[in-house]
């Protein structure tokens, strides 16, 4: 079998794995995995961030042992603990994409945690301590003054660790989800001469997306940073 | 208005504050001035509980505003706070600096903020750079700005920590203006400051500070020209001798 052949045979396989018939996989279930996983992960990471300068100890104490533990764990093993601990918690199996989504979430989360903590962090105290001389409270201050800032600073980093979870999606393999490496690995079993071939066109995919969400990101950035454009510009008085 | 009593502060084994008892009545304008460390700052963050004290008690008009259980937040909203590094939000606007505090608070509608924000910044001569970010402001109008803000929310006393110490020498005098006119509209005033001239034309009173302890309390006149403490002496030949004062040419040239 030729590359062509090969491509012109499996080609939807890779796109959407054996949708309509069977379940959704492929590259489609990777992007449907990756945008959940940021969807959810965004928010997770805000929060624990939060929670993580958090000035009541009730709060950060149990956040930052959760950031620890989580920190502390290869996601293989976060993927592991779902598919095996979370069932006999909760009594029912979890389908295999709750529970990649669920621990992408989590590490991820934890990861972005750090990332919202630095970058609140990064901001000179002055700023909070003006705006609860205003008479802003906590939360108050945070909302309008810490984080519309802290997150433009952040941004680089929200990225590389978002492009970094659009590659965890790949540990789905390990579960048997079918996500693109997993129907990768599914067509090259069928086609068995051409490994090289497959493989390059896996990770050339993978590249594309990663890349895609990179630019996207710096175009995001360079439009948040338009206001502070004038910086240089000094007026006199 | 306000008043100290036998307050007492620690930064863990540090005592920033020695018992402190001063008065300070309505519509005065108290400088406070000392050499760094002294706990002059730290004395006017106690004033709007951005720094907490283990003893004592500070009135503001006759309510104990360290106690527990105080609504901070509606209680900070009638202190104005001028900050040394001015402090401004970078990613709003001036005028955006001088409405969020009024409008999130719910004390005025969106247009009312606006048309207040406005004529603040008129007042402190910066009505034309509204729409300018803090960025793309000299000190000067930085600090004159926070002043805006600060007023927005009506304040009947305003707190100033070295306001014009980070500026270029050439911005010092507008800013000091804008304070004069405050002084002059009747505002109580609090200002940590080095600066001579002021304090001898603005100023009711002079504390001087060191070690945590009011060493000194006199008026402008008599505490630059006749200092009774030996450390209030040192403290005014130094900054004769180093003056970043606006005074000081006048002087020289006499």
């Amino acid at each position: 079998m030729s590359f062509l052949e090969m491509v012109d045979t499996y080609w939807l396989y890779f796109l959407v794995g054996r949708y309509p018939e069977g379940p959704l996989g492929g590259l489609a279930l990777t992007v449907l995995l990756a945008v959940s996983g940021l969807v959810l992960a965004l928010p997770a990471g805000l929060l624990l961030g939060l929670g993580r300068v958090s000035p009541w100890p009730w709060l950060r104490w149990p956040v930052t042992a959760l950031v620890f533990v989580v920190r502390g764990t290869p996601l293989l093993m976060v993927v592991f603990w779902a598919y095996f601990f979370l069932p006999s918690v909760t009594g029912h199996k979890t389908d295999q994409f709750s529970t990649m989504l669920i621990a992408l979430a989590i590490f991820d989360g934890a990861y972005l945690a750090e990332i919202v903590r630095a970058g609140i962090q990064a901001l000179p105290k002055g700023q909070f301590e003006a705006a609860r001389s205003l008479g802003l409270s906590y939360l108050g201050a945070m909302r309008l003054v810490i984080l519309p800032q802290a997150l433009r600073h952040m941004l680089p980093s929200l990225v590389n660790q978002l492009v970094s979870s659009i590659k965890e999606t790949s540990l789905g393999y390990i579960i048997g989800l079918s996500e693109v490496s997993f129907i990768a690995t599914q067509i090259n079993t069928l086609v068995f001469t051409l490994p090289l071939q497959i493989y390059c066109v896996l990770g050339l995919t993978y590249f594309v997306l990663c890349f895609g969400l990179s630019r996207l990101a710096f175009v995001l950035e360079r439009r948040l940073a338009a206001p502070a454009q004038g910086a240089a510009q000094k007026a006199s008085s | 208005m306000i008043e100290f009593k036998n307050v007492n502060k620690w930064f863990g084994a540090y005592q920033a504050l020695v018992d402190v008892n001063e008065h300070v009545a309505r519509g005065e304008v108290v400088v406070v001035c000392g050499p760094s460390g002294s706990g002059k700052s730290t004395l006017i963050r106690t004033l709007n509980r951005l720094e907490p004290i283990q003893q004592g008690e500070i009135h503001l008009e006759g309510h104990n505003i360290h106690r527990a259980g105080l609504d901070v937040n509606q209680f900070r909203s009638g202190i104005g706070f001028v900050f040394q590094q001015f402090n401004l939000f970078p990613h709003l606007t001036a005028l955006q600096n001088c409405t969020l505090a009024p409008v999130h608070l719910g004390r005025l509608k969106p247009a009312e903020a606006r048309e207040q924000a406005l004529a603040l910044l008129e007042r402190v001569g910066l009505r034309h750079k509204a729409d300018a970010y803090p960025g793309q402001l000299s000190g000067g109008q930085q600090q004159r700005v926070a002043i805006a803000r600060a007023l927005a929310m009506k304040p009947p006393v305003m707190l100033f920590d070295e306001p014009t110490s980070a500026l270029d020498p050439e911005m010092v005098g507008e800013v000091l203006q804008v304070m004069r006119d405050l002084a002059r509209d009747g505002m109580t005033m609090l200002v940590v400051t080095h600066e001579m001239g002021f304090a001898r034309e603005v100023a009711d009173r002079v504390l001087f500070m060191d070690a945590g302890q009011v060493l000194e309390r006199a008026t402008p006149e008599a505490f630059f020209s006749q200092p009774q403490h030996p450390r209030a002496r040192q403290f005014v030949a130094d900054i004769r001798g180093f003056g970043t004062v606006p005074a000081a040419p006048a002087v020289a040239a006499a």
